[in-house]
């Protein structure tokens, strides 16, 4: 009876390791691991070079081998590398640019062994594929701070009397009317309102990710028309140079300008993917599940802010930054609350956003939760693409 | 003084050469390869310190990988890239046979992508995939052609410029691509489409068949054929003799009862439905999407491509080899040594220049001045 018993046990240990692993995955030992990156350009991109050396540093610091392709362009030839990468040895494969993600679902279809996970895609949680992963990061937290240093300064040329409070004009190049770039300039926005409530602000698209010509013009048209404070989503230089050149202060984005606009350059914000690296190869090592969806905040590190340049920002900036942040990471601070916006003239009760994406751009959730837009949390691409007062879409 | 009246020799003597016989010619030209491979290598260790040795290997290995389990996924991607090239480099000829400056390969590849993606984006699940396969065809044919034809006719009717006019149909083209690219983008405001048909139901909806469990397999054998087809068709038939003659002189084709108009037209037609056609290989049978990037630049690479292999088909395979098995060495080095894409393109160019020189070696006798001094009266002055 006692051996029954016995073995009946070790039966049941065994079926529940089996199914345990089966859930989780086998872990992978480091000497086995090697991660592939694919990059949409090289380190001459700042977009790219924030992943690249994401990248390097995340698998130095957990002692991994780590192979990087550069310059995949967003087709078939995403597909031919993630091949090239698996043939390889690579247990996870990552890509950097939204459009390659098409090609990594086929890739992740025909290795299922193998995890891939991509930055700023948004199917993960409706593709329905086990070794398929999304991220992204709570952006717009860093956009709200550096809205908060842009705000600021609104308010010293208001006291100066450079500007009337009327004029607080802010200018905003964006690349596409996408929800990304819509949530990103939404909460800056909530961000320099949040201190200087008199301030409005302009955007214009430029249609493209990286059109240095098109990105500058776009921030010179917006000052000729006015607009004292700009701030971009983009990726070139574009924009930073023109308000060096017309003297007006310029809030950037993917990392610091200020080697070219010492005079013009406040703050940057910039999403820091080492932390999101790390975990997946921790995830992989553990045998642990990667979720579909995983969103970085302040608190994982993964939202960051650039060194303040005094020259340009107002005074009291980094105290006034260091306290919102405060808020912020323990949720005293939201960035959507509906209160602090409104649509049309009402404050939005009701919101249903297209967050599972299947092409029908119908929205089917509901987003607003505890008087908040409760942005990446259904999955963790952003999806707010409301258009508030107080901005103005140009050419529309 | 007598010294005066001393003549010099110039330092170089240019002169032209007697036809060689071929084989000397394909010796200078190998030679002329391998000198500069040799000099690509030696300037790599100068200027990066990188291993020579290691470099030529990993840039001859991005093409033809030593490991087995790598060779398939290395050499069937670079052999569909060439075919895609040859193919562009096939259509332009045609009209480079008649002194027709057509760079217009670009665009009517992107049309022919977007007649492609027109289809299966509209179509799938309207009718069935056989029909849907044939009206891409048609309509990536079409796309293509009209493409070509709106030149042709504005040339043959009122004497425009073709350089002119097809490079800028170019970018009318992009710009409708982006349009279509807008219109149809998924998600909202990316302005990106994605793979055409990917999920649920539609998924494979429009594509090409994949033959034989390859899917490379169905761009190199076209490509193949049309090598063949091109090459009978330029030397070998009627059409083809008509476009040379009109290449050589327009009085000779009217003297001879060609109707130029007539050929400029045709053949136009002809190019830019071969463009179209590798837009349709590119849209419905590798990326199954449509962006503006697709062509990628290498409608351009293709006109140089034809010119390197001096509009004869068979050696536009050896020509679209070259630039492609440098495209893929370039990346490979890039990740190996982290040398920057640049730097391949760098040796590309170096690559390139070597042969063209080649082509003024066999053209060409160079004498360097002798030491001796030419006797008074003895040369004639000039």
């Amino acid at each position: 009876m006692k051996k029954l018993v016995a073995l009946l046990l070790t039966l049941a240990l065994c079926i529940g390791c089996t199914a345990a692993f089966a859930l989780e995955g086998q872990p992978v030992a480091k000497e086995n691991m090697k991660v592939g990156f694919i990059f949409l350009h090289d380190e001459n991109s700042t977009y790219d070079l924030n992943f690249i050396n994401a990248a390097i540093e995340a698998c130095e610091k957990a002692g991994v081998p780590y192979v990087l392709k550069t310059n995949v362009p967003e087709g078939e030839e995403c597909f031919d590398t993630a091949v090239e990468l698996v043939a390889d040895g690579c247990t996870i494969i990552f890509a950097d640019s939204f459009g390659h993600e098409p090609y990594m679902i086929e890739a992740a279809m025909q290795f299922p062994d193998v995890e891939f996970c991509h930055a700023t895609g948004t199917r993960a949680h409706t593709q329905g594929l086990p070794n398929y992963h999304n991220a992204f990061a709570s952006i717009y937290e860093g956009r709200y701070l550096a809205g908060i240093a842009a705000g600021l300064k609104l308010n010293e040329m208001i006291e100066a009397g450079t500007i009337t409070p009327e004029q607080a004009k802010v200018g905003y190049v964006g690349a596409y009317p996408y929800a990304e770039v819509k949530s990103g300039y939404t909460s800056f926005f909530l961000g320099v309102r949040s201190v200087c409530p008199s301030a409005t602000m302009e955007v214009t698209f430029t249609y493209s990710w990286y059109d240095e010509a098109m990105e500058k013009e776009a921030a010179t048209s917006l000052i000729n028309n006015g607009c004292v404070l700009i701030s971009q989503h983009a990726d070139s230089m574009g924009a930073p140079t023109a308000c060096e050149d017309a003297g007006v202060p310029n809030v950037s984005y993917n990392g610091s300008t200020v080697a070219a606009c010492p005079n013009t350059f406040i703050v940057s914000s910039r999403i820091n993917w080492a932390p999101y690296m790390t975990f997946i190869i921790e995830c992989t090592i553990n045998g642990e599940a990667i979720p579909a969806d995983w969103t970085g905040t302040i608190a994982t590190g993964s939202v960051e802010l650039s060194e303040i340049n005094e020259t340009a920002a107002a005074p009291g900036t980094v105290e006034k930054i260091e306290e919102v942040k405060a808020g912020l990471a323990d949720g005293s601070v939201k960035v959507f609350d509906t209160a602090a916006f409104t649509v049309n003239g009402e404050t939005v009760t009701s919101y249903l956003a297209d967050v599972d994406d299947m092409g029908d751009f119908q929205g089917e959730t509901e987003v607003i939760k505890d008087g908040c837009f409760a942005e990446s949390e259904f999955r963790s691409a952003p999806y707010f693409d409301l258009t508030i007062d107080g901005i103005t879409i140009l050419g529309q | 003084m007598a010294k005066s009246e001393e003549k010099r020799e110039p330092l170089l003597h240019i002169s032209a050469r007697a036809p060689m016989p071929w084989y000397f010619s394909v010796a200078v030209r190998l030679s002329c390869i391998i000198v500069s491979l040799l000099f690509c290598t030696l300037l790599t260790w100068l200027i990066t310190g990188v291993d020579p040795i290691a470099f030529s290997v990993t840039v001859f290995q991005a093409s033809f990988p030593a490991k087995a389990a790598m060779f398939g996924i290395k050499f069937w991607p670079m052999l569909r890239d060439l075919s895609i090239l040859l193919l562009l480099a096939l259509a332009v000829t045609p009209a480079f046979r008649m002194r027709f400056w057509n760079i217009g390969a670009e665009g009517q590849t992107l049309m022919g992508c977007l007649g492609a993606a027109a289809c299966m984006k509209l179509l799938a699940g309207v009718i069935p995939n056989e029909w849907i396969i044939v009206c891409e065809v048609i309509a990536a044919l079409l796309a293509g052609a009209l493409w070509g034809l709106l030149p042709a006719i504005f040339k043959a009717h009122f004497g425009t410029n073709e350089t002119l006019f097809t490079l800028m149909m170019n970018y009318i083209a992009t710009q409708l691509v982006a349009f279509f690219c807008i219109l149809w983008e998924n998600p909202k405001g990316s302005g990106t489409i994605g793979i055409i048909n990917q999920n649920g139901a539609l998924r494979g909806m429009g594509w090409l068949p994949v033959i034989g469990g390859n899917k490379y397999l169905l761009t190199i054998i076209v490509a193949g054929a049309f090598t063949l087809l091109m090459y009978f068709y330029l030397y070998r038939s009627k059409q083809g003799f008509e476009l040379s003659v009109v290449g050589e002189s327009e009085r000779t084709a009217n003297y001879l009862g060609i109707k130029v108009r007539r050929v400029t037209i045709r053949t136009m037609i002809l190019s830019g439905a071969l463009c179209g056609l590798t837009g349709l290989l590119l849209t419905a049978g590798e990326n199954h999407t449509l962006t503006t990037t697709l062509a990628g630049g290498r409608g351009f690479t293709a006109v140089m491509v034809s010119w390197l292999a001096k509009f004869n088909p068979f050696i536009m395979i050896l020509a679209s080899f070259l630039l492609v098995f440098m495209e893929k060495g370039a990346g490979d080095i890039a990740t190996k040594f982290s040398l920057n894409k640049s730097f391949s393109e760098i040796l590309t160019g170096i690559i390139l220049f070597f042969i063209i020189a080649s082509d003024f070696f066999i053209r060409y006798k160079v004498r360097f001045r002798h030491g001796a001094k030419i006797p008074e009266g003895g040369v004639s002055r000039v």
